[in-house]
């Protein structure tokens, strides 16, 4: 059997196809402005990459943000339901997601089938999100994707005072003019997002084992921050960034294997605790 | 007595002679990059408008971020009281006072006599802030003065679907690449700012009259805004300049300390 889940996120879009339960093909594209565009080119590099063709796929759901624009797709469902189900499948002990996406944060528990049980959501604040370390990033003319790496490098503890992104940006800018290690002042921002995000994961509370999922757990620098925040060992999963589309590839398996889905919102029943 | 007050902002400072209870004389800067650099500088230029020199001040009360760090003040007292107290000076009947800083925003309530009954303050978020509106207006390509009178002149107002700062830079950006016309969108934003306002008020409970200070209150699309939201009318300040308020404060609270009134 072999099903596909299409993730369209603000800033990527993932798209992951699964034969009998592994991956076959996976693919994450930086999105581009029409969310059909992003699934149509996602789609086809996860298929070029699977070796098959759209036709073999048997059924297709879609999540995130631009879910229901996605031409391609059989059903859709929500994000934290597709990441809950994602994190169970690749760490089965997981009762806990913490996720840092490009325009969002969550935090989910969940049961040991994959449920949804209660979850906490950010989608109003850009602190806390992945957008915080990319708007930094360009601040500093650092690529994303070393943050992790430089931050490792860091001596001097720093504190960010501003949670902020706008305040912080200038608090770190001041900081560069005073000279301070660029290393530092990104271990800061790695702390500060990360303090962000734990005090949302709080509004359920963290127990079990805790995963960490979304691209940003793929910045080594944040991965550690996220644990300290939490005060606990924190699981790291194979593929943090396409964890969502991998829940959308296994409700798809689930669809075809008959259970029928119910309808999207159903899926994420679990309780959501206002952040 | 010749008395002063100076207020050290993150984006302006001003400072404010008075004596007897009238104004001599006042000024506004950009601010420098360290606090007492400003202080300074906006306090040696209202002095040579004034004609005067230090020694003639008798008493100099420092307010804003930066008031700590002011060594000629005699004395720092807090954004909050200062602002109370210049609004008050500004309009005598005033009950609430809505004060948007550069890089906070604040409601105040004061009781009949003008003593402080309860407040508000937001300087986390910059949602709600001088700083938001600096912000939208460097998207738009506007300078800070020119977002106010563009509500008047638009016929559909956006409507931003976020209050973060950061979210609504997203949003305005691509409404100026759809082509959505700039007046439409920098209503849409002093729209954003007015609600910020009103959940500040709504929360401290409106007390009538209400005027705004802080150089926001010149913006004219945010205050007529607010006052839709509200449901009320905000009186304008004519006496001085509203974004002096809280030098005007601190000189007050200056004149109280040096004839030994109550402070």
């Amino acid at each position: 059997m072999i099903t596909a889940g299409c993730d369209i996120g603000s800033l990527t879009a993932k798209a992951v196809i699964l034969r009998d339960g592994k991956i076959i093909g996976s693919e994450v594209i930086r999105a581009v402005r029409s969310p059909e565009d992003s699934a149509n080119r996602v789609m086809e590099a996860a298929l070029s990459a699977a070796g098959i063709s759209l036709d073999d796929i048997e059924y297709c759901v879609g999540t995130g943000y631009g879910r229901k624009h996605i031409p391609f797709v059989n059903a859709v469902e929500s994000e934290i339901a597709c990441h809950a189900r994602g994190a169970v499948w690749q760490v089965p002990s997981a009762r806990t997601v913490v996720d840092i996406g490009g325009q969002d944060a969550k935090a989910i528990k969940v049961s040991a089938e994959g449920d949804v049980l209660r979850y906490v959501y950010n989608d109003k604040c850009a602190s806390g999100t992945g957008r915080f370390l990319e708007i930094i990033a360009d601040a500093l003319e650092i690529p994303l994707e070393k943050m992790g790496e430089i931050s490792g490098k860091s001596t001097e503890r720093l504190t960010l005072s501003n949670q902020c992104v706008v305040f912080a940006e200038t608090e770190i800018i001041s900081l560069v003019n005073e000279g301070k290690e660029t290393a530092d002042i990104i271990n800061a921002l790695h702390h500060a997002v990360a303090g962000r995000a734990a005090s949302l994961a709080r509004g359920i509370v963290v127990e079990g084992d805790v995963v960490m999922t979304g691209g940003v757990a793929r910045n080594e620098g944040m991965f550690s921050a996220l644990a300290a925040a939490l005060g606990v060992e924190l699981l790291s999963v194979e593929n943090p960034q396409i964890n969502g589309a991998i829940g959308a590839a296994l409700f798809a398996l689930q669809a075809l294997k008959g259970s029928s889905l119910g309808d999207e919102e159903k899926q994420t029943e679990g309780e959501r605790v206002m952040a | 007595m010749i008395v002063a007050g100076c207020d050290v902002g993150s984006l302006t400072s001003k400072a404010v002679l008075m004596k007897d209870g009238r104004m001599l004389e006042s000024h506004v800067i950009k601010s420098k990059a360290r606090p007492w650099e400003s202080a300074e500088v906006v306090m040696g230029e209202v002095l040579k408008r004034a004609g005067i020199s230090r020694s003639d001040v008798g008493y100099c009360v420092a307010t804003g971020y930066g008031r700590s760090k002011i060594e000629f003040a005699d004395e720092a007292v807090s954004e909050i009281a200062c602002h109370g107290k210049g609004a008050r000076w500004l309009l005598p009947t005033a009950r609430t006072v809505i004060d948007i800083g550069g890089q906070d925003c604040k409601a105040l309530r004061l009781d009949a006599r003008g003593d402080m009954e309860k407040f508000i303050t937001n300087d986390k978020c910059a949602s709600g802030t001088g700083r938001f509106l600096e912000v939208m207006a460097g998207v738009l390509g506007l300078a800070l003065e020119e977002m106010g009178g563009m509500s008047a002149r638009a016929s559909n107002p956006i409507t931003l679907a976020s209050a973060c700062t950061v979210w609504a830079q997203a949003d305005v950006i691509q409404q100026v690449n759809d082509r959505v016309p700039v007046e439409d969108i920098a209503a849409g934003i002093n729209n954003a700012m007015a609600s910020r306002m009103a959940v500040l008020v709504n929360n401290i409970g409106l007390e009538r009259d209400v005027c705004m200070t802080g150089g926001v209150a010149k913006n004219d699309g945010v205050v007529s805004a607010l006052e839709k939201l509200l449901g009320i009318r905000i009186k304008r300040i004519r006496r001085s300049d509203p974004q002096i308020a809280g030098a005007i404060g601190a000189a007050l609270f200056a004149a109280e300390k040096a004839t030994g009134g109550r402070l």
